[in-house]
């Protein structure tokens, strides 16, 4: 019944764990589910909505305001092509339109293998390395044509084994071991200063240091 | 194609010569590792906060003039001050959302120093009794988000975060949050609203400060990657050492990254106040000059969202009090520096279409203004422009922001500058920001776009020239 | 919408004239009481600004120079300076204006709101003559349905926030939501979860545009054809304030009234849109008689009249009795408890059918009001039904101040309700437990820690600790399988707070008018009794019962046994909705001559009524409606009843007369005037406080001579290891005849089922849904059964409003608490 394997649930749980409110987990969860189908079912926004107490209208509605969720299969391989402006004064249209080419599919498209979903982006923060794209969120700078052909040749024959699946982002995980945490401070349980705090008072009260002048 | 003279396992960076506040590992290839950050002086500056008292810290910010680097440039020590006596908890939430176009430098921050950042915000939350730390990471960037969650991880198994650090009272956990693609949620109140499980749409301002009113309607300090990652340097070497780099306005150094038509594209860190758009964009340490053959023709001075500046503003300090009253800003610290090969149009344009995507679409004026200015844009470089639609572009900009739009000098039409930051009927400035490129080309090169409508001349003379 | 009044007033100067402003008032509301509207969208009064759609800037001075600001956004602060009318301002909402039409269908000649339209009316005003905007529109799939009731044209949505901040921030349904960004954000539900709200039209009334329209008024008429008149809802008992709007003599919509004292404009679904049943095919226009054949066939109204005299003349007081009456406006019920005790001299009068409470619990225990109960800082103990499923409106109201005024919710009912995530404590006692428990907190409040009724005595000293303020006790029958009398002793033992007072929670129309007109064993009108009334009322009436008489389960089973030869079943249903579903059939069955008055044709009516009176509806005969808290406001008359039907009271002044009495009441006015003389309570229900309080009505106070009820009950000795104890009930969509009725509400009462407390479920051993029996002592049914964690331990619940109420045949009106068995089938 349940969307979330056995192991996911369990990350699932330490994530929301992690946050004052159990809402505040819904993008982390929304990644999870993606990392675990590769895009976002309506089960899996159900079963969000389950873990964070609220709709699934709201996980959708949160979901659906950001680019990275995928509510329909995608490609195994995200290709983005960024086309803002310093990539575009450098041939970043260009690159796209080989890319285009190349994948036979239009910007927004899927191949037909189901290997390559292909998009047009959004400065994606490495403008000096022009034009530049990422798979799967891994960068590629300065790609020339070649650069793209042989790319996509080298994950169609499995040499991108540095390249996890769609939906899988960082490799590594937060993970707090037990006993090591602070805790969550949520609104309604911390109305106190931190104790910590209370070293400004002992100072202003023993040696008057001079904080402030 | 410009010559290749980046540190190789930090691409973009380019380790110029002066002097090094936050990218002073960027040379260790493992520079990333805990291992290294201890070695080179890494958590030094916890202990010694540690030892002091959290006042004495945010006093040391405060004298130290530590300007934000998000884009507003508001000085952190005195946004810190704004937290309302009382009423607790407070939260910090560091905005590692970078999506500005142009920009980037967090980015490299995380990569590359995540440990710097951690102990950064490790120190802020000392001095201004914040309980818990998020720190949001712009989606898009995976290799950031493995290497803090790393990073992380080890302060963790190190007593650097958590219950009782280093066997103080002190005790703060900091969490990793990964943003999913939307620019917006850069700005301080989306993120705020992201973090809560929301769509990212800006809070109403006044009153939300976040200081005042923030993540779960408590008291929030919001500050930028960069802006935290100077703490420990601040902690370690106290303001006055601070601010022998720089200017007096603006000590220290920033990151700047500077892309485009330039020989020597790179993210530099670099004394503001100081020096100037010329040195950086020519000087011999920094970019070396346009690519050979051409001319500057313009050039974005603080991200996507400023008001273009031109050859007449070469000699402006980076600073913000100058560049705001010649009309733009130094924002996010993004330089996208543009040739006389581009179409003065079609750059507008794409600008101009990433704002139209990216609006969040609350505000009437921003959700319609911005798609329909994108259109007319759209349908002028198609050829299907009306001689009435520079006009109506304007004028639509003016329903978006109205009054005079902050606008660099321009000597040959005896035009004055019009001084940074724009009005606006939205509520926050990302609408306002899609007028930047249209008013500062139209201003221009309205020939440019007169030669579009009329047909007359499809390509912009430099173009042709250089592509012949 | 409380707001600090301790502070002083702030000066405001609105273009050039300055207004005084109390302190957190928003700049749009002052502007508008200076008398310069600001135009706006996405503003609504009755819920937090999100200052979206930026129609309402205007150029606003604090001292710091001229800007744009949104007033809807902006307290006023003293000193401000405000201009609506400047170019600046002109130009700026001009602006809004153009970008909200760009996208915007032309097809306002085709759109129900046509006519009512504020986008319409702003572009008629101000708006530019030609679009500059040549490119294509913004396409989507023309109206969806996302309800039962409600469609969607996401074209016309000009993304204003109103109807998903109603369904998150007020009703608490998130089911819409924006999805999507930027220019390609739109409202939408969830795939296979629709807007299934009990307060959807609200959506539809606050649109503004043409985006949410409502199935039962789709191009029904133009609002320059509409009439309209304010009125009062009738399904419940909250007195929603409505208008009521008609076209050619047919009502065709209800809006909610902003009433600040009871509904702030919104109404349930079931108050909105249940007046189709007044317009309904089985709708009476006629008198019925039963002929030879048992037929039920139309006839005058002499002939019906006389029969009915017949009937009456012949039969002693005793033998004569009526049930019913919550239906009727308060001149109605006057009338017909005038003719019951006055005339016919009988006290087997009852308007609650068996799910009431003892009226000493109703009237006898200091009174509160829907704004005592919501005041910021106080405590709500909720113990009685679920009002999100029984009384709409108030639900609403209790949700927000828990949720935004810091009001303290702590529920005592048999299960998990809608307000159940707002309480602070929830306490769900077994069945006949509620004195126990009740006794137990009270306490606890003074320091004793008690274990009680399946409930810790820690939980019962939190919830202790958690009173806070004054306290107001929303009190009702939560459970129809629970007599009314444990509720009045748990009443009795939460008496004995400090600063406690109650509200009722009875649910049925216009219960609270019934009980102030009398029509209950043993009372008079003016909340008094036969022996402390007698003097008054009888100067004025005819003559007086001798004695006490019969509630409804008396009637019944004195029926059953041939002792009634004539029941007068006022506007009532019993083989559906009283609870014991046995006794209404026996009682029905076995009366001598049945006389029903009604407005639709209903069960009790086809299976035992011999004469059948056509009555008018609440929208076809003028009066006046009391509310659960005594709040008296006028239902008008809008269109003509059909046929030959006629008002309720008449019918009671015309037999009254045929049976040699005179009522001498002439008029609603002078059967109000009749109850003013009679009824000191109501001394201020006086014509002109009427009129004065056209949208909040007028309160009618105090206890009149209603002592509080004392306690009653002995222990309740526990079921055997085999059984359960029963819990029953009610929710918003029931198969009552008001919603049969109703076209576009009919169909979305809830199925049957039975739902165990987890432990009970799992020694059943079968899966979720899989089919059970129930029985009791009295009947049985099969049912899905399921499980529900919020049930205490041992007990069993049924719903009530299933279709054909079988839970009534599980319940033997005569028991304190009902056992059931529940087995695999
Ligand atoms: C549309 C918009 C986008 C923004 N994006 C970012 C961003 O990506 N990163 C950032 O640090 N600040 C961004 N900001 C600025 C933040 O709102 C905020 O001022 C900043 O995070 C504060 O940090 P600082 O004081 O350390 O600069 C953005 C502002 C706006 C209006
Ligand atoms: S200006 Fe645009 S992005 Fe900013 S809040 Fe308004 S709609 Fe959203
Ligand atoms: S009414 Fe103020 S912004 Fe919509």
């Amino acid at each position: 019944m349940s969307f979330f394997d056995t192991a996911n649930l369990a990350t699932a749980h330490e994530i929301i764990s992690r946050y004052p409110k159990p809402k505040s987990a819904t993008i982390p969860l929304l990644h999870l589910a993606q990392q675990q189908h590769g895009w976002v079912s309506d089960d899996a926004m159900r079963e969000i909505a389950q873990l964070t107490g609220t709709t699934p209208a709201e996980v959708k509605g949160t979901g659906s305001f950001y680019e990275m969720f995928k509510f329909h299969p995608v490609g195994k391989y995200m290709v983005n092509v960024c086309t803002n402006l310093s990539c575009q004064i450098l041939g970043g249209e260009e690159l796209l339109a080989h890319a285009e080419e190349t994948l036979g599919v239009k910007a927004g498209g899927t191949t037909a293998d189901g290997m390559f979903t292909l998009e047009d982006v959004e400065c994606i923060a490495a403008c000096t390395e022009a034009p530049c794209l990422q798979v799967n969120y891994r960068y590629k700078l300065r790609v020339g044509n070649d650069d793209f052909d042989q790319m996509i040749d080298d994950i169609r024959n499995g040499r991108a084994d540095d390249l996890p699946e769609h939906g899988t982002l960082a490799l590594v995980r937060q993970a707090i071991p037990a006993g090591t945490g602070a805790g969550i401070t949520a609104p309604e349980n911390a109305r106190e200063a931190p104790v910590w705090m209370a070293r400004n008072d002992v100072a202003e009260g023993s040696d008057d240091k001079d904080g402030g002048a | 194609m410009p010559t290749h003279s980046y540190v190789p396992h930090a691409p973009g960076y380019v380790d110029n010569e002066g002097p090094k506040i936050v990218t002073s590992r960027f040379g260790y290839e493992d520079s990333f590792t805990l291992e290294r950050s201890q070695a080179t002086g890494g958590y030094q500056a916890l202990r010694t906060a540690l030892d002091k008292t959290p006042a004495e810290i945010h006093s040391e910010v405060r004298e130290a003039t530590l300007l934000g680097r998000g884009g507003a440039g508001f000085p952190a020590g005195i946004k810190w001050g704004f937290l309302p006596p009382g009423k607790f908890p407070y939260y910090l939430v560091v905005n590692g959302d970078e999506s500005e176009p142009g920009t980037y430098k967090d980015r490299l921050l995380m990569e590359r120093d995540p440990h710097q950042l951690i102990e950064g915000c490790l120190i802020t939350c000392y001095a201004l009794g914040l309980q818990q730390c998020f720190l949001y990471v712009r989606g898009e960037m995976a290799l950031a988000q493995e290497r803090i969650a790393q990073a992380l991880n080890e302060a963790y198994a190190e007593g650097y975060i958590g219950k009782n650090i280093l066997g103080t009272e002190f005790s703060v956990d900091v969490v990793l949050t990964w943003g999913a693609g939307a620019y917006i949620v850069g700005e301080e109140t989306a993120l705020i609203e992201s973090l809560e499980g929301n769509r990212g749409m800006p809070r109403l301002k006044p009153p939300y400060f976040p200081a005042a009113v923030g993540l779960y309607g408590q008291p929030t300090i919001v500050n930028n990657v960069e802006t935290l990652s100077n703490v420990p340097w601040v902690t370690e070497n106290g303001a006055r050492q601070y601010k022998t780099y720089g200017s007096e306005k603006s000590p220290g150094t920033r990151m700047f990254a500077v892309s485009g038509h330039v020989k020597r594209p790179g993210v530099y860190e670099v004394e503001q106040g100081i020096t100037t758009f010329r040195d950086l964009l020519y000087g011999d340490n920094f970019c070396q000059g346009i690519r050979d053959g051409h001319e500057l023709k313009m050039f974005v001075p603080g991200g996507g969202s400023a008001p273009w500046f031109f050859e007449e503003q070469l000699d402006l300090p980076l600073e913000a009090g100058p560049v705001g009253a010649a009309g733009s800003m130094l924002g996010s610290g993004g330089i996208i520096v543009m040739d006389d090969t581009t179409d003065a149009v079609k750059a507008a344009l794409r600008l101009v279409r990433f704002y139209a995507r990216e609006s969040c679409g609350k505000c009437t004026p921003c959700r319609e203004g911005t798609t329909w200015e994108e259109r007319v844009l759209q349908r002028i470089l198609d050829g299907e422009g009306r001689p009435s639609d520079i006009e109506m572009l304007l004028d639509i900009a003016d329903n978006i922001s109205p009054g005079p739009y902050p606008v660099a000098a321009d000597p040959a039409q005896d035009l004055d500058a019009i001084p940074f930051p724009p009005k606006q009927t939205t509520i926050c400035p990302l609408g306002p920001s899609s007028v930047a490129p249209i008013t500062s080309t139209i201003r221009r090169f309205r020939h440019e776009y007169e030669a579009k409508i009329t047909k007359r001349d499809p390509i912009p003379v430099a173009a042709e020239k250089a592509v012949s | 919408m409380s707001r600090a009044d301790e502070a002083e007033t702030v000066n405001v100067t609105v273009n050039g004239a300055e207004i005084e402003a109390s302190p957190g008032e928003l700049l749009i509301d002052a502007c508008e009481r200076a008398g310069a509207y600001i135009p706006r969208f996405c503003y609504h009064s009755r819920m937090k600004p999100v200052g979206m759609c930026r129609m309402c800037l205007v150029e606003v001075d604090t001292g710091r120079g001229a800007a744009l600001q949104p007033s809807c956004m902006l307290p006023v602060s003293d000193g401000m300076t405000v201009e609506t009318e400047t170019d600046l301002t002109k130009k700026a909402q001009d602006g809004v204006l153009e970008f909200l039409l760009v996208n915007h269908p032309l097809d306002c000649p085709v759109c129900d709101k046509g006519g009512e339209c504020p986008l319409q009316d702003q572009t008629v005003a101000f708006g530019p003559g030609e679009s500059r905007f040549v490119e294509e529109k913004r396409h989507y799939e023309k109206p969806i349905a996302i309800s039962d009731t409600v469609y969607l044209d996401r074209e016309r949505c000009i993304l204003c926030d109103r109807c998903t901040r109603f369904a998150n921030d007020v009703a608490g349904d998130t089911l819409i939501h924006f999805m999507d960004r930027g220019n390609n954000t739109q409202v939408n539900t969830f795939p296979d979860e629709p807007f299934a709200s009990y307060f959807s039209g609200n959506t539809v009334q606050i649109c503004p545009v043409g985006a949410l329209t409502a199935k039962p008024y789709r191009f029904k008429a133009r609002p320059w054809d509409l009439e309209e008149t304010i009125s009062t809802a009738w399904t419940d008992s909250v007195g929603s304030r409505i208008t009521v709007q008609s076209s050619r003599n047919e009502v065709l919509r209800l809006l909610g009234v902003d009433a600040d004292s009871v509904n702030w404009g919104w109404l349930s679904d079931k108050e909105r849109f249940a007046f189709e049943a007044l317009n309904s095919e089985d709708r009476l226009g006629r008198p019925l008689v039963r002929d030879d054949d048992h037929q039920l066939v139309a006839t005058g109204w002499g002939d019906a009249l006389d029969r009915a005299v017949a009937a009456l003349q012949g039969a002693a007081p005793e033998r004569i009795a009526m049930i019913g009456g919550a239906r009727l406006t308060n001149e109605s019920q006057y009338a017909w408890a005038k003719l019951a005790k006055g005339v016919l001299r009988t006290d087997n009068v009852d308007s609650q059918l068996g799910d009431g409470l003892p009226v000493e619990a109703v009237l006898g225990l200091p009174r509160a009001t829907i704004d005592d109960a919501c005041r910021p800082g106080g405590t709500i103990i909720l113990m009685g039904p679920d009002p999100k499923e029984e009384l709409g409106a108030l639900y609403l109201r209790l949700r927000h101040a828990v949720l935004e005024d810091g009001a303290t919710l702590i529920e005592i009912t048999p299960r998990a309700g809608g307000l159940t995530g707002l309480a602070s404590h929830s306490l769900h006692p077994r069945p006949g437990e509620l004195p126990a428990l009740t006794a137990a907190l009270v306490a606890a409040v003074n320091g004793e820690a008690v274990d009680t009724a399946g409930v810790g005595g820690g939980v019962i000293a939190a919830a202790a600790a958690a009173l806070d303020g004054p306290v107001t006790v929303v009190l009702g029958r939560a459970s129809l399988a629970e007599t009314g009398e444990s509720v009045a002793d748990a009443a009795v033992n939460l008496s004995r707070l400090d600063d406690v007072s109650f509200l009722s929670a009875l649910r049925r129309g216009n219960i609270h008018g019934a009980l102030d007109a009398g029509l209950s064993p043993g009372l008079l009108p003016g909340r008094t009794t036969l022996s402390a009334g007698s003097e008054r009322v009888g100067e004025v009436w005819p003559g007086l019962p001798e004695s006490d008489g019969l509630d409804t389960a008396g009637i019944l089973a004195a029926s059953a046994e041939g002792d009634i030869d004539v029941l007068i079943v006022l506007g009532a249903d019993p083989i559906n909705d009283f609870v014991d579903h046995a006794a209404a059939v026996a009682g029905l069955e076995a009366a001598g001559t049945v006389i029903a008055v009604d407005l639709v044709r209903n069960d009790s009516i086809e299976a035992a009524a011999h004469i059948v009176f056509a009555a008018a509806g609440p929208t076809e005969s003028s009066g006046t409606f009391t509310n659960l808290e005594g709040r008296v406001s006028v239902c008008e008359q809008k269109v003509t009843p059909p046929g030959t039907a006629r008002p309720d009271w008449m019918l009671a002044t015309e037999l009254a007369h045929r049976l040699g009495a005179d009522l001498g009441l002439d008029s609603p006015e002078s059967i109000r005037a009749e109850l003013v003389s009679v009824s000191p309570v109501h001394h201020n229900l006086i014509e002109e406080a009427l009129a004065v309080g056209r949208i909040d009505g007028v309160l009618v106070e105090g206890n009149g001579d209603i002592a509080a009820p004392v306690s009653t009950t002995a222990d309740v000795p526990s079921n055997d290891a085999y059984s359960l104890r029963l819990v029953s009930t009610r929710s918003m969509y029931d198969d009552g005849v008001a919603l049969r009725h109703s076209a576009s509400s009919r169909g979305l009462a809830r199925g049957l089922d039975v739902r165990l407390s987890p432990t009970e479920f799992d020694k059943l051993g079968v899966k979720p849904g899989t089919i059970v029996k129930v029985e009791s002592s009295c009947g049985q049914l099969l049912a899905p059964a399921f499980a529900d964690s919020s049930l205490p331990a041992g007990s069993a619940h049924v719903p009530w409003s299933a279709a054909g109420s079988p839970a009534g045949s599980l319940i033997d009106a005569g028991a304190p608490f009902i056992d059931v068995r529940v087995e695999r089938a």
